[in-house]
């Protein structure tokens, strides 16, 4: 089963997250999780409770992740999840006494850039998954025109404006209610998104065209997939149709 | 003590009296009772679970010898309800757990149920056959067709009399109306139809009609990046049958009526304490999420469980409850661990005893709590196989929340979170009670002097 569609820098994140911490337990205490806390910086007299924050805000991370690892997540979990997220962003917002996130010090890994932007990218990605939610709905009625590559049913337009939003590289103003929603709802195609597609982090973080990574394969999915869901929905009338009563 | 409809006075003392389920301590998943339910009488108990079966037990007649021995409840029928599915168009696994069952009020000689999944609802009928007609003239007694050349006499076919068997049948199958997790289904007063609630929308059926519904609540956002809220339970007013509410995620309760318009979403009440300012945390909207909401048996209240609390509410006031019970107030300090573990996303339910005199729900470490409404006094029970003597008194238990803990006291830090009491149900007369722990079904009645 492929995974469900998340966005690709939900998943880097989620690996930055996890090199973060490996990293962590090698180095000193201070490599916080957010490089920008660093101890030299003025603002950190106030680390203790922006660590907290801080760590909270990587653990709900992880949660949504997670919860979006589910074949069919569970929306009031994801909800009150990603509510949650919103609050402890907007309590980490003052941190306007730190130095904008973006400009990174002498040799960022990516996974830092990763965690500094999270902000805008984290919205971008709720809202883009909470979108793509929606979409199941879509899959329920007339599936859509098989023209394109990808699997059946999904608009693939969806994606690109989406991936449009995710400016990684930009200024994140750290606020989750950004400008930067409107791509993260739209529809993602699955096949862009499958884990082994994506090499590590050494491979940057310019949105994926839509022909991307999952190129060579992609055709072959979909001819298989496609005549198997023909015989289905042929098929699926008869299935689905309930004992009548007296019966 | 006033014998027959519950009160919890200081004289109510609690007796084990069944348990139901296995002993083993690797329990299967599919053994996890997900739902227990009463019929309106109180003579059937139902439970499903998570590998999607029902299980209906029945309460054996009482018998004159044994006055002090009330009826106990034994299994009277068994069968599959729902089956693991696979949705192929969107790649799915559809869960077989079954999430509720209720009842309809029996009108005739067989009993009939709603059972629900997190996508279909079915309605099974349940009955007896006692008898079986023997003396076919066009079949032998092995049901084989008799060449019809060879008969030479006719007879008429007789009823005998055979050993009990209860079949359960399912005569509706409503499916397909559901895109996201249906949470709650609620009979209607009027018995021709019920609604059924999942996360963002609340239809509205007819018993006779399985391929349509109403859709009579929907809150999903045109976008659904303005998602912030999700609908967590509903329920029909027990009299009158053009009412309804629904509770939300984030603490709020909404009462409709149907004949203002065919699409309740703008409400008739709307229902919500504000914040209290000093217990703000990250977790409040967490642990405002409401589970379950249930009207009390005269229609004049309606009881909500959050994640520490339970709420009553007077229909007529909608700014705060008229009246807040703190289940285990000694978690607020432990929030963020309860975060972590998921435990503060579980949903507990709550009953109301027969005549509304008492609440109840469930708690961690197999406790369940108790409340009386007119004496405020409380209670802490535990379904423990430890107390499962029969007509073993439950000794109330204590949690110490600090400082000195007492001999039988127990400290938050020792409470197991992976022992939860989700699900309860009280008999609609009777003090007697059913809790669901895990995979064992627990009954308790009130000692009777």
């Amino acid at each position: 089963m492929l995974p469900p569609p998340f966005p690709d820098w939900l998943w880097m994140l989620s690996k930055g997250l996890k090199r973060k911490r490996e990293e962590e337990e090698e180095k000193e205490p201070l490599a916080v999780d957010a490089w920008w806390l660093d101890p030299g910086h003025a603002a950190v007299a106030q680390a203790p409770q922006a660590v907290a924050s801080s760590s909270l805000f990587d653990l709900s991370v992880l949660k949504l992740h997670h919860s979006l690892q589910q074949s069919e997540p569970d929306l009031r979990h994801l909800v009150l999840v990603v509510n949650t997220l919103r609050r402890i962003q907007a309590s980490m917002a003052p941190a306007a006494a730190l130095p904008p996130v973006p400009s990174p010090p002498a040799a960022p890994s990516v996974a830092d850039n990763l965690l500094a932007s999270s902000d805008a990218a984290l919205s971008a990605s709720m809202a883009s998954l909470l979108e793509d939610l929606s979409h199941i709905e879509g899959l329920s009625q007339a599936p859509q025109p098989l023209a394109d590559e990808g699997p059946p049913g999904r608009s693939i337009g969806g994606a690109a404006p989406s991936l449009g939003a995710l400016d990684l590289l930009g200024p994140a103003t750290g606020c989750l209610l950004d400008d930067g929603l409107e791509g993260l709802f739209e529809d993602i195609d699955t096949s862009m998104y499958d884990n082994e597609l994506w090499a590590p982090a050494s491979e940057g973080l310019k949105p994926v065209p839509e022909d991307g990574p999952g190129k060579e394969e992609a055709p072959e999915l979909d001819e298989a997939e496609l005549d198997y869901l023909m015989d289905v929905l042929v098929g699926t009338q008869a299935l689905e149709r309930p004992p009548g009563p007296g019966r | 003590m006033i014998p027959g409809i519950g009160t919890l006075t200081q004289d109510t003392l609690w007796c084990f009296s069944q348990v139901k389920g296995t002993i083993e301590i690797g329990t299967t998943e599919a053994d996890i009772i997900s739902t227990v339910e009463f019929n309106h009488t109180g003579e059937l108990l139902a439970t499903g679970d998570k590998g999607g079966r029902v299980v209906i037990f029945q309460r054996e007649q009482e018998s004159k010898n044994q006055v002090h021995r009330r009826g106990e409840y034994n299994v009277y029928s068994t069968f599959q309800s729902h089956e693991p599915e696979f949705d192929y168009l969107k790649s799915l696994e559809i869960e077989e757990k079954i999430n509720k069952i209720r009842w309809l009020p029996q009108q005739n000689a067989a009993y009939f149920l709603l059972s629900t999944n997190d996508k279909t609802v079915k309605l099974w009928k349940v009955s007896e056959r006692d008898k079986r007609p023997e003396g076919y003239n066009l079949k032998d007694e092995e049901g084989r067709l008799r060449d019809p050349a060879t008969i030479t006499t006719l007879r008429v076919p007789v009823l005998r009399p055979m050993d009990l068997m209860v079949e359960a049948t399912p005569r509706r199958v409503f499916a397909n109306a559901h895109t996201y997790h249906i949470n709650s289904i609620s009979v209607n007063s009027d018995y021709e139809t019920y609604m059924s609630a999942d996360d963002l929308r609340i239809n509205l059926w007819n018993f006779e009609i399985t391929n349509q519904s109403f859709n009579i609540v929907d809150i999903k956002p045109a976008n659904m990046e303005e998602l912030t809220e999700v609908i967590t339970a509903a329920e029909f007013h027990p009299h009158h049958c053009n009412t309804f509410v629904y509770s939300s995620s984030k603490g709020t309760i909404r009462l409709c009526d149907m004949r203002a318009s065919a699409l309740c979403d703008r409400h008739t009440k709307f229902f919500e304490e504000p914040e209290d300012p000093s217990n703000r945390s990250f977790f409040s909207e967490i642990i405002s999420s409401i589970s379950d909401v249930k009207f009390s048996h005269s229609g004049r209240y309606i009881m909500t469980r959050d994640y520490l609390t339970v709420k009553v509410w007077d229909l007529n006031m909608e700014n705060r409850p008229i009246e807040t019970y703190q289940v285990h107030d000694y978690l607020r300090s432990k929030l963020c661990s309860l975060y972590e573990n998921d435990c503060i996303f579980d949903k507990f339910e709550c009953v109301w005893n027969g005549s509304d005199s008492v609440i109840m729900t469930g708690s961690y470490n197999n406790f369940f709590r108790m409340f009386d409404r007119n004496t405020k006094r409380d209670v802490t029970l535990e379904a423990s196989r430890e107390n499962s003597k029969p007509r073993a008194i439950l000794k109330p238990r204590k949690v110490c929340v600090g400082g000195k803990r007492r001999k039988d006291e127990i400290s938050v830090d020792s409470l197991d979170f992976s022992k939860k009491i989700l699900h309860t149900a009280w008999h609609p007369s009777e003090n007697i009670i059913a809790v669901a722990a895990t995979n064992n079904l627990y009954i308790f009645q009130d000692k009777v002097n």
